[in-house]
């Protein structure tokens, strides 16, 4: 059966955990319309602040080669923010109130990007791990029930491929010089583990999940950190790095047990309390301001 | 006003929907389009089309009952199950 056909709840569900999925112009209840605004927007959010923490590197990153493929990252992160409002658009929330609702702090973004980028090495781990963590998430949303949505994911998912391997190249630059650059390496990933051990969200258990639910998301928080972890832990320990978790290992089963985030950080860092929260929303509001005659120009 | 994105990734391919882009006119939204489809050289050409112009059809009504044109409308397990049981029992009967 069609989406289009659908025009009650229960038969809308059975559709969506069937495998089914739905277009802007299908009917759909107003409890998805909502959940896939709120998740879809913050998505949004993060692709935008995202790009701050890397933008403070752009000028101090050590090659021209390194600031010309930082810029590239910044561009795309950005273009991807576009992408995505024009969903959240389609879906009835216009852009202006989207990004007021972000500087407001009515909306939200990622953890990790409530972070300082300290030094070169936190660069490298950002763009390397915490890009492989957030696509771990984005490849799930390849099959979202919401089909718009999940176009878009293909040309972001293409995209940040390369930004895993910019990030991996500039961690190995690195590994491979002197040890105080090694050093610089291992300072960054004490500092960024907890963040990225948070970055799924709590264990809540799928059936209980609203996203999960709908089939917005395709995989459940634990399920995307144990991904995680199956795939980079082997590769930050092949360069030698260690992981700050003492408690950190693979069981025979193949489940790997870590120490447990501190979700109380994560709750209070994503609600706007994080280190750099109100910086960086004071940016992000400055530019919006300060660009408006653009926006107003190409609308007149 | 908005426009749907359609792009072509190698000679010969069919054009996909990819997104849309919200732009005031045709120049605009050739401009984001290019930037958002076909900067990275993913795509060999892009269709845009305002939203309006799309004429959607979705209904298929079947008030013939059309299906013995289509696989769907044919369920032969049970009877091939039949007919192979039949020629089993043949085969043990010999």
């Amino acid at each position: 059966m069609s989406a289009v056909e659908i025009r009650d709840e229960q038969a809308f569900l059975a559709y969506v955990q069937g495998g089914g999925q739905v277009e802007t112009a299908d009917w759909m209840p107003e409890e998805y319309r909502r959940l896939l605004i709120k998740f879809i927007e913050m998505h949004g959010n993060s692709e935008l602040m995202g790009v701050l923490p890397e933008r403070e590197w752009i000028l101090r990153a050590p090659t021209l080669q390194r600031k010309l493929a930082l810029t590239a990252k910044v561009q795309d992160e950005v273009g991807h923010a576009q992408l995505i409002y024009r969903v959240v658009e389609d879906l009835g929330k216009p852009r202006e109130q989207c990004l007021a609702d972000l500087i407001s702090g009515k909306s939200k973004f990622h953890n990790v990007f409530h972070y300082p980028t300290k030094t070169w090495g936190d660069v490298g781990v950002i763009a390397w791990l915490v890009d492989a963590a957030a696509i771990i998430s984005q490849k799930a949303l390849l099959k979202c029930s919401y089909a718009p949505y999940a176009r878009i994911m293909k040309k972001i998912c293409w995209e940040e491929s390369f930004h895993i391997l910019h990030g991996r190249d500039v961690i190995l630059a690195l590994v491979t010089g002197t040890p105080a650059q090694f050093e610089l390496v291992q300072e960054a990933l004490d500092r960024w583990w907890p963040p990225l051990m948070q970055f799924h969200g709590t264990p809540i258990a799928r059936a209980e999940d609203p996203m999960w639910h709908w089939r917005i998301k395709s995989q459940g928080n634990e399920e995307a950190r144990q991904q995680f972890l199956e795939g980079y832990v082997p590769q930050i320990r092949e360069l030698g790095l260690e992981i700050p978790d003492p408690k950190l290992r693979r069981r025979d089963d193949g489940v790997w047990e870590y120490s447990e985030p501190d979700w109380d950080e994560l709750r209070h860092v994503v609600t706007g309390h994080g280190p750099l929260t109100a910086e960086r929303l004071a940016f992000r509001a400055r530019f919006l301001d300060q660009e408006r005659w653009v926006r107003e120009a190409v609308a007149a | 006003m908005i426009w749907e994105v359609f792009r072509c990734e190698r000679k010969g391919q069919p054009f996909e929907h990819a997104g849309s882009v919200a732009a005031p006119d045709a120049d605009f939204a050739e401009a984001w389009a290019r930037e958002q489809y076909g900067r990275r050289g993913e795509s060999i050409a892009l269709w845009l089309v305002p939203r309006e112009a799309i004429r959607e059809v979705n209904d298929w009504a079947d008030e013939f009952d059309l299906k013995y044109r289509r696989v769907d409308g044919y369920s032969i397990k049970a009877r091939l199950k039949e007919a192979r049981e039949r020629t089993e029992a043949h085969a043990a009967a010999d």
